[in-house]
């Protein structure tokens, strides 16, 4: 292995063979997993510590006339109480909406907004002392729907949030409105032997990770304080922490537990900010655990969407244009994801003609929070459902039509990029080619197939990586390891330094020891962090070169390193011994000082990804229940690190995608309330709703990644809506435009049909 | 309020503890006897996240009172291993990959342990329904089910 060690390279190396990469080796922390000692957000405790719990409204819009908190403080154990008058003031932008979020001004924004919060010293005191606080409500008009928050006559959930972007004339809950496209819409459209313009909706889903927020935290009059918490990136929790209760950030020591699950839901704040003030107040270590009917009430689920898509074909399976409208509400907050839906719609279409409008809604629900992907699956439903309709109608073959159309290097997308090396064609392929496409079906069963796409993501990152007298490395990595990270560092620096994956440490850094690392989303972390190990490794092996040109005598570009040793690059250079990084560590002390590798960068190759997915779906006709048969996920990863995670990856987001499609909603009452607060109710896949799911992992180099790493986590959910969508409508011979197909919808569609 | 003072046996030690009359053996387990292993996902017994098992029947420990461990034998995850020693399950989830984050992984061994003490040789079928108790909302269940089956296999082979 040849290493040019000036390198410090975003880009992909062009290697064909590795040692380390591409094995599927046991994940270093899979000891602490398997035996209970994993600490997680939950499992830390302080001397001293105080348990709080939050006062939340039961009401979904309400003005707060009142907060009686005499009797709650009255009650032995209760040590602190603390209201929005406990937080900083004169917050902008995303601050501000995030602290309104965890704790409300003088008006209730949805059913489970916080009002106050109490820390006892027992978690039973505390909860009883949150029933004793008495609020006065002034009751508002609400609206939880996201084509209804847009009419005329709609409630008004804050005024003055709209952006100058918005159409002018639309209701103030339309925050903002995105628009791209390219091309001649009319003539596209003239263009067309049929044309299919359809109306499809999707409810809110929740990210539904097992584990609850949970925060420890302690912050003292000084303004120095300590917070662990179960996060998806400690650096965002820290600037916005601090900001929140108004000290400097680096005054906050932040720590990341191991995180049971976050899906983007675990990207923001909810209980931190709140734990430190009561903290502040009580000058006591504080702990605060959601319950579940919490985390479903007042988290973040994803957007529920109103969308029409409308798309022209001719009779041999070329679109000739495409027009989307994407409605996101967001919760009663701006920032729904709608332009990255629209932005996702059309994706892996190479089209002359295209149209993408966005609009973000506020409605009279929690604060959406990102979720895998956010936005694209439910524009993948969307669109892959009108082109298989244009399929079916046209009896074309989907797989090939969508070849025909496919995006490829050089497409220029809706959004206005221009595609550098990306891999659907050879997704595209390898479901053509899979067996699944030529399985039987049984009867009432249906087979659908659909594409999705994910931009993925860069963003900041730092990176050290330290090496010990015995020849072993320590790697400090910022990204909180959701779903096997570590183990992928290792391998990628293993693969640099040329030592074993096992002599390897890989520990996330808590925020006082490494620069601001962006949050574990975008599917960036094996791309970014990964990069940055990559170089933070070529980084300590220039050094270990240095020191072996120091001992040789010769000039340190003379030196190059291979299988773990330095060795002079040619004849010229002299005739040495290789030299094993062993030996040179183990004498570092003496010859200039400990060897340490960084690297600290923005990089912006993250190299988006396609996936197609394949479905067999069955529909029982007397109790409208879906099962699903059989489930193929094919999708990109450029060069899979770990290539069993990378499956696990692909498997969760279609499962994931299984319960969104079929059964998972938020279902809110007439009077605003979140009906289905608990698990029994928001019912995500269980064992035995789910077959085994087979994966292709498709490798395309990608361009912006040593290795060619492309990010996995997200792509997995973006055609898993539509691919179960076709499926089930070509079973029942009714096109399905509502999610989720839950059993009910599916009785009422089937009734519908058989009555004319 | 006055505490309960209760005898038990937890992963084969005897125990001891004062509980309020309101607390699980969930909160026992994790907040007086510091055996953070089990987890509260829920705390309404439908993600499973909390499993462990009494006198050898699984049961989600947040729906058991802390007094009604009286004179039981509790077993959690962190009794499952044999000194260093793995169980054949917990070596098998590591090499199949069958956690991601881990926070139901505790629940999923007990839960799988206790169904190959009764049944050394379930189908695929059995597996699932038997772990219909315990949420995963990361892996999609596929790695899990051949982590439980093919330990399965090796332990019937190994006995």
């Amino acid at each position: 292995m040849a290493l040019d060690k000036t390198e410090t390279g975003e880009s992909y190396e062009g290697r064909t063979s590795y040692t380390h990469v591409g094995t599927r080796v046991d994940r270093p922390d899979g000891l602490d997993k398997v035996t209970g000692r994993a600490k997680f957000g939950a499992d830390a405790s302080a001397p001293g510590m105080l348990h709080g719990a939050i006062v939340r409204s039961p009401h979904a819009h309400a003005r707060i006339v009142k907060i009686d908190t005499s009797k709650a403080e009255a009650l032995a154990g209760v040590k602190a109480v603390v209201t929005r008058d406990d937080f900083a003031t004169g917050l902008t932008g995303e601050e501000w909406n995030v602290l309104e979020n965890v704790m409300a001004g003088d008006t209730a924004l949805y059913d489970g907004h916080a009002l106050c919060a109490i820390a006892a010293t027992s978690a039973l005191i505390a909860r009883d002392a949150v029933k004793l606080v008495e609020v006065e409500y002034e009751i508002l008009p609400h609206v939880t729907d996201v084509d209804k928050a847009m009419e005329p006559d709609a409630p008004i959930i804050r005024a003055g949030q709209q952006s100058k972007l918005v159409p002018e004339g639309m209701h103030p809950n339309v925050v903002n409105y995105y628009q791209g496209g390219h091309g001649d819409m009319a003539a596209g459209f003239a263009e067309a032997d049929l044309i299919i313009e359809r109306h499809f909706t999707t409810e809110a889903a929740h990210q539904g990770y097992i584990e609850p927020h949970a925060a420890l935290a302690t912050l003292g009059a000084d303004g120095k304080g300590d917070l662990w918490c179960c996060t998806q990136g400690h650096f965002i929790v820290q600037k916005t922490c601090a900001a929140l209760v108004g000290i400097d950030t680096s005054q906050l020591r932040v720590t990341a537990s191991e995180i049971g699950g976050g899906f983007g839901g675990k990207t923001t704040v909810f209980l931190e900010p709140v734990a430190l003030a009561l903290s502040r107040k009580a000058n006591r270590p504080v702990k605060m655990v959601m319950s579940r009917s919490e985390i479903l009430r007042a988290t973040g689920p994803t957007s529920s969407a109103s969308m029409d898509i409308k798309i022209g074909m001719t009779k041999d399976g070329r679109i000739t244009a495409g027009k989307g409208v994407f409605r996101l509400q967001g919760g009663a907050f701006p920032d729904a994801p709608a332009g990255m839906a629209a932005e996702c719609s059309f994706a892996p279409y190479n089209l002359s003609a295209v149209s993408i409008e966005g609009y973000e809604v506020m409605a009279n629900r929690p604060k959406q929070a990102a979720y895998r992907a956010p936005g694209s699956p439910m524009a993948a439903f969307a669109v892959e459902s009108v082109v298989d309709e244009l399929c079916k109608s046209l009896d074309l073959d989907p797989i090939e039509t969508r070849l025909k159309n496919a995006s490829r290097e050089g497409t220029k997308a809706a959004y206005g990029p221009t595609w550098d090396r990306i891999g659907l064609v050879e997704c595209l392929e390898a479901a053509q080619a899979h067996p699944h496409m030529k399985a039987p079906l049984r009867e009432s069963e249906g087979r659908g197939v659909a594409a999705g796409f994910w931009f993925n993501h860069g963003g900041e990152t730092s990176v050290s990586l330290a090496l010990s007298e015995d020849g072993t490395a320590q790697i400090s990595v910022g990204t909180p390891d959701i779903g096997g990270s570590r183990a992928s560092m290792a391998l990628m620096a293993a693969e640099v330094l040329g030592i074993e994956y096992e002599n390897i440490r890989v520990t996330v850094a808590d925020t006082a020891t490494l620069g601001y690392n962006d949050v574990s989303h975008g599917s960036r972390v094996t791309y970014a962090s990964g990069l940055a190990t990559i170089n933070a490794a070529k980084d300590a092996v220039a050094k270990l070169c240095d020191r072996a040109a120091q001992k040789w005598g010769i000039d340190p570009d003379a030196v190059v390193w291979e299988d773990g040793c330095a060795k002079p690059a040619g004849p010229n250079a002299g005739q040495f011994d290789p030299m094993p990084l062993k030996e040179i560590t183990r004498r570092m002390g003496r010859t200039g000082g400990p060897i340490s590798g960084h690297y600290e960068a923005t990089p912006e190759g993250a190299g988006v990804s396609f996936g197609v997915h394949i479905v067999d779906a069955h529909v029982d006709r007397e109790t409208g229940k879906t099962s699903v048969d059989r489930y193929t996920v094919i999708q990109d990863a450029g060069k899979a690190i770990h290539p069993t995670y990378v499956e696990g990856q692909f498997q969760g987001g279609a499962a994931q995608g299984i319960g969104w499609a079929l059964n998972e909603e938020y279902v809110y009452g007439e009077d605003g309330r979140l009906q289905n607060t608990v698990f029994l109710d928001y019912r995500i896949p269980v064992a035995s709703d789910l077959p085994m799911i087979d994966t292709v992992i498709v490798e395309v180099p990608n361009p912006g990644h040593p290795f060619g790493v492309r990010g996995v986590g997200e792509t997995g959910i973006c055609p898993p809506l539509a691919a179960i969508a076709n499926a089930v409508s070509g079973a029942v011979g009714i096109r399905m435009t509502s999610l989720p197909m839950s059993p009910p919808k599916i009785l009422k569609a089937l009734k519908a049909q058989s009555d004319g | 309020m006055s505490k309960i003072h209760v005898t038990t046996k937890v992963n084969g030690d005897d125990v001891e503890f004062l509980c309020e009359p309101r607390e699980t053996v969930l909160d026992v387990l994790r907040d007086h006897l510091n055996l953070t292993g089990a987890k509260e996902g829920c705390g309404t017994g439908d993600c499973g996240a909390c499993s462990i098992t009494v006198d050898g029947r699984l049961v989600c420990s947040c729906l058991m009172l802390g007094a009604e461990a009286e004179g039981k034998e509790i077993a959690t995850v962190e009794g499952i291993a044999t000194g260093e020693t793995l169980h054949p399950l917990q070596k098998k989830f590591i090499e199949y990959a069958a956690l991601q984050c881990g926070i139901c992984t505790p629940g999923i061994l007990i839960a799988a342990k206790n169904l190959l003490e009764r049944e050394p040789d379930p189908t695929e079928e059995q597996v699932r329904y038997w772990l219909a108790g315990n949420l995963c909302r990361c892996t999609g269940y596929d790695k899990i089910i051949r982590a439980v089956m093919d330990t399965a296999a090796d332990m019937r082979e190994a006995s």
